[in-house]
């Protein structure tokens, strides 16, 4: 049941008459000015006008227990943006939607006596348990590597720091990778190129993938602005997924009253038991 | 057939309906038929159908108290269960659980739980099955030799008997040290809180051959005291590990319930060395599959644990 979930931006079009929009506004590095004939020749460029904005309609999305994945749309709009820029397509978006951060424990199983079993671990923290990402266009046309590590933008350039500092960097590095490979697999970092589209030169709209074991709890979308390859702007919203329905009610309750519910659970084997024995009573 | 998901809450995944009540139901058929638990397959196909171990195992606990209090009611009723000796084992089986549940927890911060788990199968239906399938080949090559099916009558004393602290249990004519029953508990308990079993494939005959009770006796008792465990262990593993899944249980303890009274038909008309080979088999089966899954790569040798699972 793939529902689309439509958590419709506000298309604040109008960013400086609605601050309530304007949450987080980050003010980008300055650019170097870009080497682009086609750039007006104002000599300094030392301000990027530029303004991009999402906001979010809902900041709450409920998901029921059978829930299989839904995509999560998103408008924005940039503003105050140079004509001649954007009809050259120069100007590009990358939106981000970035799961709560958890400690995560990788294992590697090796071969011991012919088994495989799991020996040597490395543990992470602040891990984002899901990140998707959605694109203008391919994310080497966008801007170069060294601009994603900065902006720890992107799930190959996210800063995944491990518990342990001083182990050995190649290890760390190799489970650092195949923490990216699992997630990766488990669908829970995914990269849309293409995802973003400019519906007209001020408005853009986002569609990032939900994966069906996307994690509740508070996301963050954020939307990034590159003009000429450089990064200008930065804006970001809370978004908060919460799964609802009977399921999601047995799942709190076994977390946090642990022992009524092994009771409980309990109880209801032996009454269904017993019930069993009356039904198909056999002796 | 319309796919009829429904979605585990603590495993959180979704799975079939009808083959969570069909495994159930067939569980509860052979251990109609052949007087067991059926923890000990409950689990490994838990484990097969993509449930991580840990919440196969509590839950296994869980179904486990439903399908042996139904079998324990009937052998009140018969009169052939014996409460004194349940109560002692079960003493024992107490510790042995708490234990048991201390080194479940501990082997999943390790990371080890998996194996552990995989190997105590293996290792254990392995040999109860190997033993199980050469006596009862032999029992069939007597039966077809014109030879009466003579059970091995149990010796008259053993070292087990020559242990202090006698005890006396009417119900099963027995007189006999409280160490090795405590000790049975327990190791019982072990099994029971790792590998979310009832134990009753190896009580039964722990009971009959180290113990000398009387057959009739045994399942009755051994039910009764597989009740408590499985009570105790799914409790604990509700308040410590949080990986009892509720709704799992409930469709196994239904289809378990329905197919116990088939099997019990059906194994009322099937000779008892052929059911006890049919049942070896399976035994095996399972180990072998499970033993099978240690020795083959794994698709990605990297996995990921977080707070959670």
């Amino acid at each position: 049941m793939s529902r689309g979930l439509f958590a419709v931006l506000l298309l604040a079009l109008l960013a400086h008459t609605a601050p309530a929009f304007a949450q987080d506004d980050i003010e980008g590095v300055v650019p170097t000015p870009a080497e682009n004939a086609a750039q007006e020749p104002a000599p300094q460029q030392a301000v990027n006008p530029e303004s991009i904005q999402i906001g979010l309609s809902t900041n709450r999305v409920a998901i029921t227990a059978d829930f299989s994945g839904a995509d999560l749309t998103i408008f924005g709009s940039l503003d105050y943006a140079d004509p001649l820029v954007a009809r050259q397509g120069r100007y590009d978006v990358i939106v981000v939607l970035e799961g709560p951060a958890q400690e995560v424990v990788v294992r590697r199983k090796d071969r011991v006596l012919g088994m495989w079993i799991n020996m040597e671990s490395e543990t992470f923290t602040n891990v984002p348990v899901s990140y998707s990402v959605a694109t203008t266009r391919m994310p080497q046309d966008i801007t170069d590597t060294n601009s994603y590590r900065q902006l720890s933008l992107g799930a190959d350039y996210l800063h995944i720091e491990p518990v342990d500092r001083d182990g050995n960097p190649a290890t760390i590095s190799e489970f650092r990778e195949a923490l990216r490979e699992r997630k990766a697999a488990a669908g829970l970092f995914n990269m849309r190129v293409g995802g973003v589209e400019f519906l007209s030169q001020s408005l853009f709209r986002a569609s990032l993938p939900l994966s069906p074991s996307v994690p509740v709890g508070t996301h963050k979308a954020r939307a990034f602005l590159f003009k000429n390859g450089v990064f200008i702007k930065e804006s970001s919203a809370q978004l908060s997924i919460v799964k609802s329905g009977f399921e999601q009610t047995i799942a709190r309750f076994s977390v946090n009253h642990g022992f009524s519910y092994g009771i409980l659970a309990t109880a209801l084997a032996i009454v269904t038991g017993w019930i069993g024995r009356i039904v198909f009573r056999r002796d | 057939m319309a796919r009829v998901g429904i979605y585990l809450p603590i495993a959180e995944l979704s799975v079939n309906l009808f083959v969570l009540l069909a495994m159930g139901a067939a569980v509860g058929f052979l251990s109609g038929m052949f007087g067991v638990g059926g923890g000990f397959l409950i689990t490994p196909l838990l484990i097969f159908y993509n449930i991580p171990p840990a919440i196969a195992v509590a839950t296994g606990a869980n179904q486990v108290v439903a399908s042996s209090f139904s079998g324990a009611l009937s052998h009140v009723k018969k009169g052939t269960l014996d409460f004194k000796l349940g109560t002692v084992l079960l003493a024992g089986g107490i510790v042995g659980a708490t234990l048991g549940i201390y080194v479940f927890s501990l082997l999943r911060e390790l990371g080890q739980l998996d194996l552990f788990i995989s190997l105590l199968y293996v290792v254990l239906l392995g040999t109860v099955g190997g033993l199980m399938l050469v006596e009862s080949l032999r029992a069939i090559r007597r039966s077809r030799d014109g030879a009466a099916p003579t059970l091995k009558k149990p010796g008259q004393h053993n070292w087990i008997h020559r242990l202090p602290l006698k005890m006396r249990f009417r119900a099963s004519k027995l007189f006999v040290s409280v160490i090795p029953v405590l000790g049975l508990g327990a190791g019982i308990g072990f099994l029971s809180s790792i590998m979310g079993v009832g134990g009753g494939f190896i009580m039964v005959p722990a009971l009959i051959y180290l113990l000398k009770v009387p057959t009739n006796v045994v399942i009755g008792t051994s039910l009764f005291q597989i009740i408590f465990v499985a009570a105790y262990t799914t409790i604990v593993h509700a308040t410590a590990n949080h990986t009892v899944d509720v709704v799992l249980a409930f469709m196994l303890m239904v289809g378990g319930v329905a197919g116990a009274q088939y099997g019990a038909k059906v194994g009322q008309r099937l000779r008892g060395e052929q059911l006890r080979a049919l049942l070896a088999l399976l035994v095996l089966a399972v180990a072998l599959r499970l033993g099978f899954d240690l020795f083959v790569k794994p698709q990605s040798i990297f996995s990921l644990a977080g707070p959670g699972i």
